[in-house]
């Protein structure tokens, strides 16, 4: 399906990260957006409510994140695509009805534009620390999906790509924005409507009587059915049979539990995405993401023009990890150097994919800044020996 | 499907809400002479007068014994977290404007845990139908202190008397802007049933504290007997004072229970105030959300 060109701002423009992504969510036609407002994200919201009354879309401000978060999963119910945008202490208010969207299977964009924490922290300053929380931050085992862009013009696209995801994958997509991209204004450009490709809520064409909201006939996800369709089906975030009723059981937290985790790794082939730049015959491969990736390509370049073989990969999607290509890199170079604005996350995934046949070389940084392009070399440098 | 035995012997009936129950689900969690069923019931009933269109109706409830309520209803019914099923309705109820959505839950759920969403709801005016069950207690936890449990009872954690002032729900309701404002007990329920009817037909924040008995726990730690020991002290003591002034309807420990309808004001709704604002200011260009919800979808 294409999108409508009312949500669409089609042109050339000069935008920050924030407006960028508030853009992507309106061209992927949501219209819904909950929010609280807290630094850095507040632009998003901001620029949704100047613009949602002309579009069909209302914006309300809540009283907190847990009451934004609950309202997006409700509307999301509507049939609405629906988002929430906020940063660290907000995303930590968010979880409990994240896992309540992941457990009654429902599309729902999160975005998170990161400052440096813990607590309240930075909160005008740049940070990467949410993203292990990100995809364990509820309890209880389930999977999410999570992007996180490096330039406005990724914010843009890449949101269209979480709402397209959250739809196919009936998950919520966390978008893992960060201060400095989403600060950073540089140029946007918004395609024709016709050229974005949006996924459609799809529901379901069964008749009431022989629907039920968690049987799964084929493949891995249940058909969905709208509130307001004659439909009068149940939901619970307990642990429920293919009814939607709960069922206190081993047997049925099993098949539950099993559902949620398997359509994210089962399909993690299809979902992962990097860009991946000289690294056949690289002896350090440099992986990173969201605004330290740009920081971190200088460092490659300098450190290639100090006449070392260094490689570079950007994640895309965060989760799910890319683990089969960093397994697979890790037979063939030395190490990888992992900066990142934290104390090691992805690091230890790059660890733990690598599965001893490479070095993993984290560059923390507890955030405020970006690295300086030339600690990361530093490390490249001993990497490489 | 389950059936209830008719009075004469030897034949069965359906249960008369029926159509509007989850009958596969019977039986129920809730305890013998439990307070909850009967709200259901008086509910189901009012929906069935009011006449609205079923399939347009949504039921939200939190958690708790009276969080499973929506569990039980054939409605689009919607069992979500702690606290959060206002905003939860608030999103379908934005979501789909043309939705009647009505949240069912208890007292530690609307007012303890989710008592920020309760007053800013009021206050915006928001289109719900809040149906409160207090039992003066968390019943399903165990029988912990609820902000409803009066001065001096007995529970779980105040195992030597509550000494932290209770919430007046009315008062409550009433002072953050609900529009509809009403009290009874389960014995009232021909009047809760009207009550529930009279409100379905309203707009806005409509706020119906229902005071329900709790015999496991509320009423067994502070020796107050069975359900129908309750009911015959509602019976006994319960004053009605419709129009009564909110500030004097609190409920201390086996005091008369004020009942009646309270607050019955129209005044514009969330909804009503964003069309009129943003046609004002934006004119031609405003586009609403359409009634059906604003969705982009295939079939
Ligand atoms: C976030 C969270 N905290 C605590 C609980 C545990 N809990 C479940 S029900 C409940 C109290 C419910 O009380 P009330 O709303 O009065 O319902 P009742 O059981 O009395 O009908 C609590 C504290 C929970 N489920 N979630
Ligand atoms: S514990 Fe109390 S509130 Fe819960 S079902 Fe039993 S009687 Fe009802
Ligand atoms: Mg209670």
């Amino acid at each position: 399906m294409k999108a409508d060109p009312a949500g669409v701002l089609t042109g050339s423009h000069y935008l920050d990260g924030d407006f960028a992504c508030g853009e992507g969510a309106m061209a992927a036609g949501c219209r819904f957006v909950a929010g609280y407002p807290i630094t850095p994200s507040t632009e998003v919201v901001e620029r949704i409510s100047r613009r949602f009354p002309t579009l069909g879309g209302t914006f309300i401000q809540m009283e907190d994140e847990l009451a934004s978060m609950a309202a997006v999963v409700g509307a999301a119910w509507t049939g609405s695509k629906t988002m929430t945008v906020t940063s660290g202490p907000g995303f930590s208010l968010m979880m409990e009805n994240i896992g309540l969207a992941a457990m009654m299977e429902t599309p729902c964009v999160v975005v998170n534009v990161q400052r440096g924490g813990p607590s309240t922290g930075l909160p005008t300053m740049v940070g990467q620390g949410d993203v292990m929380q990100a995809r364990w931050g509820s309890h209880g085992d389930y999977e999410v999906i999570a992007l996180s862009p490096q330039s406005p013009q990724e914010a843009f696209d890449l949101t269209i790509d979480a709402f397209n995801l959250a739809e196919i994958y009936r998950v919520p997509v966390m978008f893992l924005m960060d201060e400095c991209v989403g600060h950073m204004t540089e140029k946007v450009v918004i395609p024709e409507a016709e050229a974005i490709e949006i996924e459609p809520r799809r529901l379901t064409e069964k008749s009431p009587e022989s629907f039920d909201p968690y049987q799964v006939e084929e493949g891995q996800l249940p058909e969905f059915a709208r509130a307001g369709d004659g439909y009068r089906f149940h939901t619970t975030g307990l642990t429920h049979d293919e009814h939607g009723y709960p069922e206190m059981s081993v047997e049925c937290q099993e098949v539950n539990v099993s559902r949620l985790v398997g359509k994210i790794r089962d399909n993690a082939d299809s979902i992962v995405r990097f860009e991946e730049e000289g690294v056949e015959d690289a002896d350090v491969v440099v992986v990173s993401y969201g605004i330290t990736a740009r920081v971190a390509r200088l460092a490659v370049e300098e450190a290639r023009s100090q006449g070392l073989k260094v490689g570079f990969l950007r994640l895309v999607v965060i989760w799910p990890f890319p683990e089969k290509r960093i397994r697979e890199l890790a037979g063939s170079v030395g190490a990888f150097v992992v900066p990142e604005i934290n104390y090691g996350q992805i690091a230890l995934e790059v660890e733990r994919a690598a599965a001893g046949q490479a070095v993993t070389w984290p560059v923390h940084h507890a955030g405020g800044a970006v690295h300086s392009p030339d600690a990361i070399t530093e490390i490249i440098i001993k990497a490489a020996v | 499907m389950t059936v209830s035995t008719n009075p004469t012997v030897g034949q069965e009936m359906e249960h008369p809400s029926a159509p509007l129950l989850r009958m596969e689900r019977i039986p129920h969690v809730w305890c013998p002479s439990c307070g909850i069923g009967t709200v259901v019931k008086c509910y189901a009933t009012a929906l069935e007068r009011s006449g609205v269109d079923l399939d347009k109706v949504s039921v939200v409830s939190g958690i708790g014994c009276s969080g499973r309520v929506a569990g039980y209803l054939k409605l689009d019914g919607f069992h979500t977290t702690h606290g959060r099923a206002i905003p939860f309705a608030t999103g379908l109820k934005l979501g789909r404007p043309e939705l009647l959505v009505t949240v069912i839950s208890g007292d530690g759920d609307l007012v303890g845990i989710g008592g920020n969403h309760f007053i800013h709801a009021a206050r915006r005016n928001l289109d719900l139908l809040v149906i409160l069950i207090n039992n003066f207690i968390y019943g399903m936890t165990g029988g912990q202190n609820a902000p409803t449990t009066p001065l001096g009872a007995k529970s779980s954690t105040m195992p030597f008397g509550n000494f932290e002032t209770p919430f007046n729900l009315p008062h409550l309701a009433a002072s953050s802007g609900a529009s509809y404002v009403a009290r009874w007990t389960c014995l009232h329920i021909r009047r809760l049933t009207w009550s529930i009817e009279e409100a379905i037909g309203k707009r806005g924040f409509r706020f119906i504290e229902a005071v329900a008995p709790c015999p496991t726990l509320y009423a067994r730690l502070n020796k107050l007997g069975s359900g129908l020991d309750a009911m015959r002290f509602y019976h006994d003591t319960a004053e009605i004072r419709n129009g009564a002034d909110t500030r004097e309807v609190d409920v201390s420990f086996q005091s008369p229970i004020i009942c009646g309808k309270f607050v019955d004001e129209e005044r514009p709704t969330f909804l009503d105030l964003m069309h009129d604002h943003y046609s004002n200011r934006l004119g031609d260009g405003y586009v609403p959300m359409p009634p059906e919800g604003g969705m982009l979808h295939e079939r």
